[in-house]
């Protein structure tokens, strides 16, 4: 079953309270910020922080990201040492221009992970897009190392530099956001929309997550708890799709038990695209618990 | 490690503790420890500094910590970052 990355929220990297209690909010994955939410004069005390609670805190299921600073800073390259050895799922690059910037990381990475007995490819990556040359080289990004699990759209610099501003319609990013999705969706990884920084407009924010969901992605990065259960809720199947979910399992699993390779459910023919889409319904339902694992039996 | 100077880390926000690490001529560690959880967590909030203190080789330190209800990893990280600090030293040691 492909893990579900409907929601990564934001943590700072220098505060003890929000990296303790983070990952209890329900989010499918925590980012640890050591990049923009952390000031330039606490990079080495917010590293010393995310690194001592990956070691000791137990995040459970919820998947670990740290944002590390750029390699054109000081901090970079020992955000990458410290994390792989802290043993965090994934590194998240900013400002992600070109494949060579993914390159570079990949290669710390490696070092790192070779230096001290860690089984090389261990540590993903992720790869935030910031900027038009970012959109642009997308696709070489996404596909520059088998480390990388997701693209991700950021969103603030990415229209500072497209000489716009963000809009409640979002007009401004309809050409980013459908280019990432083809690159990640050609190189066959996650593609992740940005976040949403009026956290108080609740129904902004759910006609932007509505929007993303029918156009592909995964999942969105979000700033605040309350962000979370509307996520999930707008990528919650309806009863409809569940129970046609369930139908067409129960159909291939029947046809594969018989030898027999084309299966119709409901009148309607069932191949590949529709038995893979029935599965994610299937993952999404038990996600949100409106489906148990028993239910599938029979 | 060598104290050079005062190194500082850790803010007073809740669930966060501020320790300021200083060179002595003592020849012990001196902990002044402000803690609302003194009476139940004060001997192990200063076990966990000194412990970093002594494992980086460090003896001799005066030390200032205002506790706000941090848990061991938080004490731990605040007194690394405040000691390299103290030490004037990047050459961070990170363990598997």
């Amino acid at each position: 079953m492909p893990k579900l990355r409907r929601t990564m929220m934001f943590i700072p990297g220098n505060n003890p309270a929000m990296i303790t209690d983070g990952h209890l909010y329900g989010s499918d994955s925590i980012m640890f910020d050591l990049e923009d939410a952390t000031s330039l004069k606490e990079k080495d005390s917010a590293r010393f922080l995310v690194y001592n609670a990956l070691r000791t805190i137990d995040y459970g299921k919820t998947e670990t990201v740290v944002r590390i600073n750029g390699l054109d800073t000081p901090f970079g390259r020992e955000d990458i040492k410290a994390m792989v050895k802290a043993r965090v799922d994934v590194i998240r690059l900013p400002k992600t221009d070109t494949p060579e910037d993914v390159i570079e990381v990949d290669k710390i990475i490696t070092e790192v992970e070779e230096a001290n007995g860690i089984e090389v490819g261990t540590t993903k990556m992720m790869a935030a897009i910031e900027s038009p040359l970012g959109i642009i080289n997308a696709y070489k990004i996404a596909t520059a190392s088998k480390r990388l699990i997701a693209i991700a759209l950021g969103a603030e610099d990415f229209v500072t530099n497209m000489k716009t501003n963000r809009s409640p319609e979002g007009v401004e990013l309809i050409a980013a956001r459908s280019q990432l999705l083809l690159a990640a969706r050609a190189a066959g990884i996650y593609a992740l929309d940005t976040v949403y920084s009026d956290v108080n407009n609740i129904e902004g924010f759910l006609e932007e997550v509505r929007l993303i969901k029918q156009m592909g992605f995964d999942g969105k990065s979000v700033i605040h708890p309350k962000q979370i259960g509307l996520v999930h809720k707008v990528y919650e199947p309806t009863e409809k799709e569940i129970r046609h979910a369930i139908r067409v399992v129960h159909g291939i699993k029947e046809a594969e038990r018989k030898g027999s390779g084309v299966i119709s459910v409901d009148g309607k023919m069932v191949d590949g695209p529709i038995v893979d889409r029935a599965y994610r319904v299937i993952e999404l339902a038990k996600a949100t618990g409106v489906l148990k694992d028993g239910d599938l039996i029979g | 490690m060598e104290l050079v100077k005062v190194g500082m880390s850790g803010t007073m926000e809740s669930s966060d503790i501020n320790i300021i690490i200083g060179p002595s001529e003592a020849g012990v560690i001196e902990i002044d420890l402000q803690s609302s959880v003194e009476k139940q967590f004060g001997r192990q909030i200063r076990k966990v500094i000194e412990d970093v203190l002594k494992k980086h080789g460090v003896t001799s330190a005066t030390v200032k910590a205002v506790d706000k209800g941090a848990i061991d990893y938080v004490i731990k990280a605040r007194t690394e970052a405040a000691l390299y600090r103290a030490a004037d030293r990047t050459d961070y040691i990170w363990e598997e």
